[in-house]
C-alpha cells in the first residue's frame, strides 16, 4: 500500500533560529499524496513554524524542500499558493460580507467582453464546486450568515477549487461541535481519497487516531518520531510528546502556604464555564492548565471584574467580594496580567513612569492633582526593583523588549499594593533570559507573603513551578491536583477531557 | 569651546521637545512673512491675528482632549451656535448677563457629557454619535430661534468683542485661559493621563481600573464647554446671536490638532502642540490675505498642510520602527 503513494512535499534538515531560540532543529518530513499526516506537539514544540516555513512565512535558517523531488525555494506566500499549497486556519480568512460566490473568485473575478462580472457564470461554477464536496451551502449567500462549520467548508471548497494539492488543518476543530466535525472529517476524506496530500495539527489526540494515517511527533524543535497511526496509542504519543527531563529554569522554593486569600465558588458563566471551585493561599503558586478555549482566560477576567458572570461567589480574604468592574477587585488587592501585554497590559504609547503608576494615581493624587514627586519616586523605585532595562522612565514603553514590558505590567501592580496576582501566559512570546527573570519575580513575589495565580498552557512550566494545578477542560473544573502527585501524561488526558 | 558644547546641550534639550519640528515651522513660518511684508509683524496685526484666531484656538483645545482619547467631536460647531443662541435669548428675556452665560455653559456642557454616554454605554463610535449629535443639536437650534438671528443684545457683549486690556483684545484672554485650563488639566490630573491612557489602549486601562465611562463623559463634556465658550465669543463678534454661526468650524478645530501633531489613533498629541497648529494655520491665512495671495490658493496651502504634517509623521514613524 505504502509503495503507491507519491511523495509530494519534503522538507529536508529544516532548521529555524529566532533570536535566542531554536525553534526547528533538523526537521526531516515528508508528505504523501493521498495520505493524512498529523503532526502533534505540545504548544511550544515547533509545529506552527515548521508549518508557517513552508507556507512562506518565515523562511528558514537552513535546510531544503522538495516538491515531487523538485527542489524549491518558498520565498513568500505567494510562492508556496503558485505551488499548490495552502493552509486553513482556525480563525477562517475570507471575506464575511461578499457571498459565498465572490469568494471563490476574490481576484480573479470573471467578466465578458463588455469587462462586465459574469454572475451566472460565477454562482454556477461555485455551486459545482461545493455539490463536489457534498457542501449543502447556497452559493449566494453571504459568508458571515453562515455557521462558523460552515465557512471552513467554504474555505476549503474554496482551496480545493483553487487546485491545493497540500492543505494544512491547523486546529481546525477547535471552533466546532461533535456532528460539524464528523461532516468536515467527511470531507477531508473525500479530499485524501482525491489525491490530496493533508497535513492535520490538532490537540485532540482521539481525532487523530479517527482520521490519520500517519503522525509525526515534535518536541522542543526536533524531531521524535513518525510512525503509522494504526501502530500506536494514545498513550505512547503522550509519553513521546513530553518526555523530558525538567530543566532548573524552574527551580522556585516552595514555602508552606499560608491563610487563604482568595477563594472562588461554583462560579458559572452559560456558555463560557460551569461550576469552577478553587482556592488560593498566601505565599502559594496555583496553576490552571487547559487547552487553548478551554476558558481559563475567561474565569480570571469574571473574578477580575472585566466580563460579567452568571452565579458563583468570589471570597476574599475571608469576606465575600462583590466585584463588579475592575476598580473593585483592584481594591481588593487584585492584580491582573493579561495573556496580550499589547492589546490589554500597557498603554504602549505612554512612557514607562505613566504605565508603572496607571492603577494608582487615585492614591497618589489629591482633588484629581497629580504629586508628581511621588509619580516619579515610584517610577523609579520600581524600574530599579525589578531591573527594567530602559534609558529613561519617560521612555515610552513601545519601545522596551518583551520581557521588561511584562515588568513593567508587573511593577503596576506592585506599585498599587496588590497581593494577588493573576498572570495570564506570562511567557509567551519572550525568550528564555527573560523567562528565568520571570519566575525570579514570582520567588521574590511569594517571598514578600503574595499569591499568584498562573494560567499557562505551557506544561513543563506549569508543572515546574505551581503548587498546585487547576486542570480546566471545556469550562469545566476537572480536577485539583497537589505538586508532584501528578505527571504530565494525566495532566494532559485530563485537560483533552479523557477521564 | 565651554559656550559651543552648551549651545549642543541646549539644541539636544530642545529636539527633545515633542514640539521642536513646529516650533521650528513656525518661527520660519513668522520670519518669512515678516520679511515678505513687515506689516505682518507690527504690534497691531498680531493682536489681529490672535483676535480671528481666538475662537477656532477654544474649540481646538476641546478637541485636543477628544482627540487624545482617540475620538473626534463633529458637534462642536453646532454646539457653539447652540451656547450662542441660548445665551442671546436668555439675556433678552432679561437675565443678567453673567448668569445668562452661566446656563449657556452648563447646557452646552451636559449635551457633550450625554454624548459621551451614547459612545460609552451604547458602543456608538464617536464619529458618528457626534455627527448625529451636530444635526440634532443644529436643529434644535434653529428650532429656539425659528432660524432668526436673536437681536438686541446688552451693549457690555458687543463690547467684549472690541475691548482691549494692556493692548490685548479681551478675547484673547479667554483662549489664553482655555489654553492654560487645558494644559493643565492634560498635564498635571489624573483626568488627563486617563484621557491618555484610554487613548493609547483603552482595555488595558480599563484593566488598570481607569472608570473608563466618567472619563468619556467628561471629555465631551469638556469638549462641549469648550464649544460653548467659542460661542460666547462668537455672540460677542457677531453682536447678536446667530443660528448658523460655526458651521464647519469642526474641521478647522481638528486641523488644528493635527496640525500641531495629534494623531486621530488617540495618545499622541498635546496642548502646546495644538496651540502651535492653531497658529500656525492662522498665520498662513492673515498672512497670505497681507500679501494680497488668492483665498482659493491660501486654501490649497492649508489643505496640504495638513496631510504633508501627517505624511511627515508617518514617515519618521516607519524609519523608527
Amino acid at each position: 500500500m505504502a509503495d503507491t503513494k507519491n511523495k509530494f512535499v519534503h522538507m529536508e534538515n529544516i532548521c529555524k533560529n529566532f533570536p535566542s531560540v531554536k525553534a526547528l532543529e533538523g526537521i526531516n518530513i515528508s508528505f504523501n499524496t493521498g495520505e493524512i499526516h498529523a503532526i502533534v506537539g505540545e504548544n511550544g514544540a515547533g509545529k506552527s513554524t515548521l508549518i508557517k516555513i513552508l507556507m512562506g512565512v518565515y523562511p528558514e535558517t537552513s535546510g531544503e524542500i522538495f516538491i515531487e523531488d523538485e527542489k524549491v525555494d518558498i520565498s513568500g506566500p505567494v510562492v508556496s499558493r503558485a505551488l499548490g499549497l495552502s493552509a486553513v486556519y482556525q480563525d477562517v480568512t475570507i471575506a464575511g460580507d461578499l457571498t459565498v460566490a465572490e469568494n471563490f473568485f476574490l481576484g480573479n473575478i470573471p467578466k465578458n467582453k463588455f469587462g462586465l462580472v459574469r454572475w451566472n457564470y460565477m454562482y454556477e461554477v461555485a455551486q459545482k464546486a461545493l455539490d463536489a464536496l457534498n457542501i449543502k451551502v447556497d452559493a449566494h449567500s453571504l459568508v458571515k450568515n453562515l455557521p462558523v462549520a460552515k465557512q471552513a467548508m467554504v474555505v476549503i471548497a474554496k482551496k480545493n477549487f483553487d487546485k491545493c494539492r497540500l492543505m494544512i488543518f491547523d486546529e481546525p476543530t477547535a471552533l466546532l461541535a461533535n456532528e460539524e466535525v464528523e461532516e468536515l472529517f467527511k470531507i477531508i476524506r473525500q479530499l485524501k481519497n482525491e489525491g490530496a496530500a493533508i497535513v492535520y495539527i490538532s490537540h485532540r489526540l482521539e481525532e487523530i487516531f479517527e482520521l490519520c494515517d500517519v503522525v509525526t511527533v515534535l518536541k522542543d524543535g526536533k524531531w521524535i518520531d513518525t510512525l503509522p497511526v494504526a501502530d500506536t496509542t494514545e498513550d505512547e504519543l503522550i509519553g513521546k510528546m513530553v518526555g523530558r527531563t525538567i530543566e532548573d529554569m524552574y527551580s522556585i522554593n516552595h514555602t508552606k502556604p499560608g491563610e487563604k486569600v482568595l477563594e472562588v465558588k461554583g462560579l458559572t458563566k452559560t456558555g463560557k464555564f460551569e461550576d469552577v471551585s478553587f482556592e488560593l493561599h498566601k505565599g502559594e503558586i496555583l496553576g490552571f492548565f487547559g487547552l487553548v478555549g478551554s476558558g481559563r482566560t475567561e474565569i480570571m477576567r469574571a473574578i477580575f471584574g472585566a466580563d460579567r458572570y452568571d452565579s458563583g461567589e468570589v471570597v476574599v480574604e475571608g469576606k465575600k467580594a462583590s466585584i463588579k468592574n475592575p476598580p473593585d477587585a483592584i481594591h481588593l488587592g487584585l492584580g491582573f496580567l493579561p495573556e496580550d501585554r499589547k492589546t490589554q497590559g500597557l498603554t504602549l504609547k505612554m512612557s514607562v513612569k505613566e504605565n508603572i503608576n496607571l492603577a494608582s494615581y487615585p492614591d497618589i493624587s489629591r482633588f484629581g492633582l497629580i504629586n508628581l514627586n511621588q509619580e516619579q519616586l515610584n517610577a523609579d523605585e520600581y524600574v530599579d526593583k525589578l531591573r527594567v532595562v530602559t534609558p529613561s522612565v519617560n521612555q515610552k514603553v513601545l519601545n522596551l523588549s518583551g520581557g521588561n514590558q511584562q515588568k513593567v505590567v508587573v511593577s503596576k501592580w506592585l506599585c498599587k499594593d496588590s497581593s494577588i496576582f493573576i498572570f495570564d501566559e506570562p511567557t509567551v512570546g519572550i525568550d528564555v533570559g527573560a523567562k528565568t527573570e520571570i519566575y525570579k519575580l514570582f520567588q521574590d513575589l511569594l517571598e514578600a507573603g503574595n499569591a499568584i495565580i498562573l494560567i499557562s498552557s505551557y506544561l513543563p512550566e506549569i508543572m515546574g513551578i505551581a503548587d498546585k494545578i487547576v486542570v480546566i477542560s471545556e469550562g469545566k473544573n476537572m480536577q485539583t491536583v497537589n505538586r508532584g502527585e501528578y505527571n504530565d501524561e494525566e495532566l494532559l488526558k485530563l485537560a483533552s477531557g479523557i477521564k | 569651546m565651554k559656550s559651543k558644547a552648551k549651545k549642543d546641550k541646549f539644541f539636544r534639550r530642545f529636539t527633545r521637545v515633542a514640539e521642536s519640528n513646529l516650533i521650528i515651522i513656525m518661527v520660519a513660518l513668522i520670519f518669512s512673512l515678516w520679511v515678505l511684508n513687515d506689516k505682518f509683524l507690527s504690534f497691531n496685526n498680531i493682536t489681529n491675528l490672535l483676535r480671528q484666531t481666538a475662537i477656532i484656538g477654544v474649540l481646538a483645545v476641546g478637541m485636543t482632549f477628544v482627540i487624545l482619547s482617540g475620538g473626534i467631536d463633529l458637534s462642536v460647531g453646532s454646539v457653539l451656535a447652540f451656547s450662542s443662541i441660548l445665551a442671546s435669548k436668555l439675556m433678552v428675556a432679561g437675565l443678567p448677563v453673567w448668569a445668562s452665560i452661566t446656563l449657556a455653559l452648563i447646557a452646552g456642557a451636559i449635551i457633550g457629557a450625554f454624548m459621551g454616554i451614547i459612545i460609552h454605554k451604547g458602543k456608538v463610535p464617536a464619529f458618528i454619535a457626534t455627527l448625529g449629535g451636530m444635526t440634532i443639536v443644529r436643529g434644535l437650534v434653529m428650532l429656539m430661534c425659528g432660524a432668526q438671528k436673536i437681536m438686541g443684545l446688552p451693549e457690555a457683549i458687543g463690547d467684549f468683542a472690541v475691548n482691549r486690556y494692556l493692548g490685548i483684545p479681551a478675547m484673547v484672554y479667554v483662549w489664553f485661559l482655555t489654553i492654560f485650563i487645558g494644559w493643565f488639566i492634560s498635564k498635571y490630573t489624573v483626568f488627563g493621563r486617563n484621557m491618555y491612557a484610554i487613548g493609547s489602549n483603552t482595555e488595558a486601562a480599563r484593566l488598570s481600573g481607569v472608570k473608563i465611562g466618567i472619563n468619556i463623559c467628561g471629555i465631551y463634556g469638556f469638549s462641549a464647554l469648550m464649544s460653548s465658550v467659542a460661542g460666547i465669543l462668537m455672540t460677542a463678534r457677531l453682536g447678536n446671536g446667530v443660528p448658523t454661526a460655526g458651521q464647519g468650524y469642526e474641521l478647522d478645530a481638528i486641523a488644528a490638532v493635527v496640525v500641531g501633531g495629534g494623531s486621530l489613533n488617540g495618545a499622541v498629541g498635546s496642548i502646546p502642540g495644538t496651540v502651535l497648529g492653531t497658529v500656525i494655520i492662522a498665520s498662513i491665512r492673515n498672512g497670505g490675505t497681507l500679501l494680497g495671495i488668492n483665498p482659493f490658493i491660501l486654501d490649497i496651502s492649508v489643505g496640504s498642510l495638513i496631510v504633508i504634517a501627517v505624511l511627515f509623521d508617518q514617515l519618521r514613524k516607519n524609519k523608527t520602527t
